[in-house]
């Protein structure tokens, strides 16, 4: 029988402290994540300083805890994986330096992981990833394609030209007087009403895979405002649906073009906003109705937000593709991953 | 005993191996490169300078603040893994009182102290006594004019420990005249060595869980929270599951 392998893995880039093992880089052993949500409800937002401060009360009870629940020993680990970015960089430091010197003092290889491409590998705890492969990872901080031509290999032919998905959400949650974190109040509140406000869709015929959600943002601002002014009150349903479907609809349209460019096998839905169930509905539709013979796989609902275990899965590619740091490894909070704007031209 | 002292408090980085009260080897650096970068390959490269394995060690000494958040964090979160996965016993030293232990002297006042920014410092008051270096005032955040008083209210000579006395000396001298004075440069700088003798004989944090840095200061966020919310919480602010 051939040794498992076991992976100790740390993720810590904005507001939670996760730790997991993983094993031979598909199976969950323990998961523990630490979120500081009720924390952070105080300011409306995560404050960068009370986040790091978090970080470094949990990281070593998170640490004991995916040990004990995993059922693994320290002795029995092959590696340690870590997110060194991109992300807030003192809360990126703590998990950074709790990764390395557990390496270090086990005698353990250190991998280093892109926080990107862990949350595309949150897909992979429902089936492999096939290559050539393509990407759609939404989230508060990024709304960007990725290219997978071949394993452990990241392009980006698309992101958002200003506000990400996410971020979009929880400006326009503020509008409606929903409180931080809006992005599922917010989807909730779409289901219950209809797109009759007709936002704009921002660059969608552009020939591009880029994105756009300042001028819906705006739009929206604009038309709430214009209703107080007035007197008149807005059905607030159908304002989140209409600016629900507008963020769909575009990033729907981008995809499936991109889809089509590039002749690729399957496509990953990743990140925190990919749990958005207009977006996971809307897309499922449409790729069966357009491309019914692309494989879509949709990171599953549990590990769309931050978690470890994605991190796990990636640093087992990684190390697979002998990606290795030492100890100087520094936190990167713009780490970003090899943009190729002219991939298809 | 083998034990790691490390402070990464301010700019300078300073760490040592001791076995007992013995100093095996140490590296101070006072450049602007990142911590973060810096600290763990020393050290790797003192310890194997030591002839030990990170195995081998027997506890961690750690300065844990007041200081800048950022190296704080480097620090001590470096020393609480190291200690819990090691299972060894970790000590806190208070960053001051580390800076105040450059000071042998006995029957004069030491006030280690770092710069806060506007005019304001953290800082402590010590005293070197035949029971070793004494608290006299608790170490602190507050404004240079508020130690100043403190100090002339005391009437005794005052030495004063720190790169960043630099910034008030003019200030404090004008304040205390004859009582203010300023150690040589080499004691400015923190020193593992001294650290790790403190840290010796010190008590233990009860569990590394549970420790995190001594920053003395709330977060703004929270002291605009704390203001405008006395009565209302959302405890508990981070659950595990
Ligand atoms: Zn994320």
């Amino acid at each position: 029988m051939t040794k498992k392998n076991l992976i100790l893995a740390f993720e810590s880039s904005c507001d939670e402290t996760s730790v997991a093992v993983i094993e031979n880089g598909e199976k969950i052993l323990s998961n523990i994540v630490a979120t500081q949500i009720n924390s952070h409800k105080r300011f409306g937002g995560v404050v960068p300083e009370v986040a790091s401060r978090h970080h470094i009360e949990q990281i070593t009870i998170c640490i004991d805890e995916a040990l004990q629940k995993a059922h693994v020993k320290t002795s029995d680990l092959t590696a340690v994986a870590v997110t060194y970015g991109p992300g807030l960089v003192g809360a990126l430091l703590v998990g950074v330096s709790a990764a390395k010197s557990f390496a270090y003092a086990n005698d353990l290889p250190l991998v280093p992981v892109n926080h990107m491409a862990g949350h595309i590998y949150a897909a992979r705890f429902v089936k492999p990833i096939v290559f050539p492969s393509m990407a759609l990872l939404v989230s508060g901080g990024h709304t960007e394609l990725v290219y997978m031509p071949y394993e452990n290999e990241f392009q980006i032919i698309g992101e958002t030209r200003d506000d990400a998905a996410g971020e979009a959400y929880d400006k326009i949650g503020r509008v409606l007087g929903i409180t931080y974190p809006a992005g599922k109040p917010i989807d909730e509140l779409a289901h219950q009403g209809k797109d009759t406000f007709h936002f704009p869709r921002a660059m969608v015929h552009d020939d591009n895979f880029d994105f756009s959600f300042s001028g819906l943002k705006s739009a929206f601002i604009n038309t709430v405002h214009h209703a107080d002014q007035v007197n008149e009150t807005l059905n607030r349903a159908d304002l989140a649906a209409s600016f629900q479907q507008s963020v769909v609809d575009v990033i729907v349209k981008k995809t499936l073009v991109a889809c089509e460019k590039f002749s690729i096998k399957q496509l990953v839905l990743a990140g925190g906003v990919a749990a958005n169930q207009g977006l996971r509905e809307t897309l499922s539709k449409k790729l069966s109705e357009k491309q019914p013979d692309l494989d879509f796989v949709k990171a599953p609902l549990k590990y769309c937000g931050d978690n470890a275990a994605m991190i796990g899965a990636a640093g087992y590619v990684a190390m697979k593709h002998n990606v290795f740091a030492d100890a100087s490894l520094n936190a990167e909070p713009s780490l970003e991953f090899d943009w190729v704007p002219d991939a298809i031209k | 005993m083998k034990l790691l002292a490390l402070d990464t408090s301010n700019r300078p980085l300073s760490v040592a191996v001791l076995d007992d009260g013995q100093l095996l080897a140490m590296t101070t650096t006072n450049i602007r490169k990142n911590h973060s970068i810096q600290l763990l390959p020393i050290i790797e490269a003192l310890v194997k300078q030591a002839g030990i394995t990170v195995q081998d060690l027997d506890r961690i000494v750690v300065a844990d603040g007041p200081g800048s958040y950022t190296g704080l964090r480097i620090a001590t979160t470096t020393a609480k893994t190291l200690a819990y996965t090691l299972n060894i016993d970790l000590v806190a030293i208070s960053s001051l009182r580390a800076l105040a232990a450059n000071v042998i002297d006995e029957n004069r006042l030491i006030v280690p102290l770092f710069d806060a920014r506007r005019e304001n410092v953290f800082a402590g008051i010590y005293e070197r006594t035949s029971d070793g270096l004494v608290s006299v005032m608790d170490d602190q955040h507050l404004s240079i004019k508020e130690l100043a008083a403190q100090l002339l209210g005391m009437q005794k000579p005052v030495w004063f420990v720190g790169q960043d006395v630099a910034t008030y000396a003019a200030f404090v001298q004008d304040q205390l005249g004859s009582n203010f004075h300023q150690v040589s440069d080499a004691l400015n700088l923190p020193n593992a060595f001294a650290l790790g003798n403190l840290g010796l004989h010190a008590e233990p944090v009860a569990h590394p869980f549970n420790f995190v840095p001594r920053y003395l200061r709330l977060t703004e966020a929270e002291v605009e929270w704390k203001k405008r919310h006395p009565q209302e919480d959302t405890k508990p602010y981070v659950e595990r599951n």
